[in-house]
């Protein structure tokens, strides 16, 4: 065990922490609001809607995240005409087509989780809101959304966590995550046990601050 | 009972027969995706210069040999772990890889170039052929200006924990944005899709891509060697064990003598890339 090169590496492997942790708070953010959108398309009655929203969560959650940001990364950058179009200035960057790949990943299992949280609520609620003459709009906003909110939150904090592990896919499109730098680290030294070892450790770091904020949010908003 | 411990101790001697077969072989790694060097055909096999080196120098060592795949980037940590017993994938001999592992005498050397798309702005610099980094002349030297000067804020690509990025990271061609890849193959895509700028790795890498693909991939100005590009192409054997090394330095020794590597090296690279 070379001890040195675990304190040495150290600093290299938590300044590139901050990468890591700027894909996943983006890639979260808007695979967020993907997960909602499609979630609520999922509930609509309308068969062509519901059929396209399936398909989505379907092919992204029945295909690998490594093989999604292939196909956004090297795939699409095979294509002529979309190099020469405005998209080309998107995919360009390693570092959107990596946000591209975990957003629309992670915005699949988010809408599951998030329609299963939405069908789990007991009609007569929403039946008693409607009996209060309170609108539609005003019972999806103020009683269904903060349900579904509560309900889906312990899966959605494992979706996180998920994340977290999936974001070190993006060293393979050439971003130096922490997984990145630590491969860069061993490229140089050819020791990868202690290297690994120390970004293992940053990686169930994170998790235990994510897990833990999971759980107080679960107390304070249990009922 | 008894049947079954017959089965357990049958199964362990047939453990320790296949255990035994295979000590005696030399467990060769490469990485197969290195073309001409080492890769793999349609069907999966591995072929290339150094497959069929590999083969003949096991015979002038007269032991027979396995040719293990294994990814770029932990093929020195493989060999320290005992993966297997030699490196033979196109690497390079240099200062820091010696730190790590020992190498035989080299049995291949080749130059290193920039490559662009045809049309780029950096297509034909300024330079001279070819410069050796080893001890720079004022030739190189003034080269190495006009290359700093051409590359500042160009991104350029290379395969990771190779020659070609250690020389970017020494700082020889001023600031440049090195983007670093698992495969060369992965390099050759990106410089053809235009993310990278230009592209550095051994100058029969890009001619074989350009050859096969049909993209137009030009190289550019000067091809490089010695400095961190090293001191030639060698097989990567662990530091102790010193029995191996003396039998591929004899081996390659006789393989040269013969006129062997140079027949095997003219065949894949289109000349005669021996040493």
């Amino acid at each position: 065990m070379d001890f040195e090169l675990m304190i040495n590496s150290f600093p290299k492997l938590l300044n590139a922490t901050v990468v890591t942790l700027k894909l996943l708070s983006v890639s979260l953010i808007v695979g967020l609001f993907i997960g909602l959108l499609f979630a609520i398309l999922r509930l609509n009655k309308n068969i062509f809607v519901n059929k396209f929203a399936y398909g989505y969560s379907y092919v992204f959650r029945g295909t690998p995240l490594l093989v999604q940001i292939f196909i956004i990364y090297f795939g699409l950058g095979q294509i002529e005409s979309l190099r020469s179009s405005f998209l080309w200035v998107i995919l360009k960057e390693p570092y959107w087509c990596a946000i591209l790949a975990f957003a629309l990943n992670t915005g699949a299992y988010t809408s599951e989780i998030l329609r299963s949280a939405f069908q789990t609520i007991k009609p007569g609620i929403i039946e008693a809101g409607k009996s209060l003459g309170i609108s539609n709009k005003i019972i999806f906003c103020k009683v269904q959304i903060p349900i579904a909110i509560r309900q889906s939150l312990p899966a959605y904090g494992n979706e996180i966590i998920l994340m977290l592990k999936g974001t070190s896919l993006a060293s393979t499109v050439t971003l130096m995550d922490l997984t990145g730098v630590a491969k860069y680290i061993i490229s140089t030294t050819f020791k990868p046990i202690e290297v690994f070892i120390v970004a293992g450790g940053i990686y169930l770091f994170m998790t235990f601050i994510i897990h833990n904020l999971i759980k107080f949010l679960e107390k304070k908003y249990s009922y | 009972m008894n049947i079954f411990k017959k089965t357990i101790f049958s199964v362990l001697l047939s453990l320790l027969i296949i255990g035994n077969v295979n000590a005696d072989k030399i467990r060769i790694g490469t990485e197969g995706a290195y073309p001409p060097w080492n890769s793999k055909n349609e069907a999966g096999k591995l072929i290339g210069f150094e497959v069929e080196l590999a083969y003949t120098l096991c015979r002038y060592i007269g032991q027979q040999c396995v040719i293990v795949e294994q990814d770029w980037d932990g093929m020195i940590p493989a060999l320290i772990m005992r993966k297997f017993d030699a490196i033979m994938a196109g690497m390079s001999i240099t200062a820091e890889r010696q730190k790590a592992i020992s190498f035989s005498q080299g049995y291949a050397d080749e130059v290193a170039s920039l490559a662009v798309m045809r049309g780029s702005s950096l297509e034909g610099l300024d330079t001279s052929a070819g410069i050796n980094l080893t001890k720079p002349n004022a030739a190189a030297k003034k080269d190495l200006k006009t290359l700093t000067a051409a590359l500042a804020g160009k991104t350029v690509c290379v395969q990771t924990a190779t020659i070609h990025q250690n020389f970017l990271d020494s700082g020889d061609v001023g600031k440049v944005n090195v983007r670093t890849y698992k495969t060369q193959d992965e390099v050759n895509l990106d410089l053809a899709s235009g993310r990278c700028d230009a592209a550095l790795a051994a100058a029969v890498a890009f001619s074989d891509y350009a050859e096969k693909s049909g993209k137009p991939v030009v190289l550019t100005g000067p091809t490089f060697s010695g400095g961190a590009f090293g001191n030639g192409v060698g097989v990567g054997i662990r530091k102790d064990d010193t029995e191996l090394l003396k039998k591929f330095n004899a081996a390659i020794n006789k393989a040269r003598k013969n006129g062997d590597i140079s027949r095997i090296a003219t065949k894949w690279f289109g000349f005669d890339a021996s040493m």
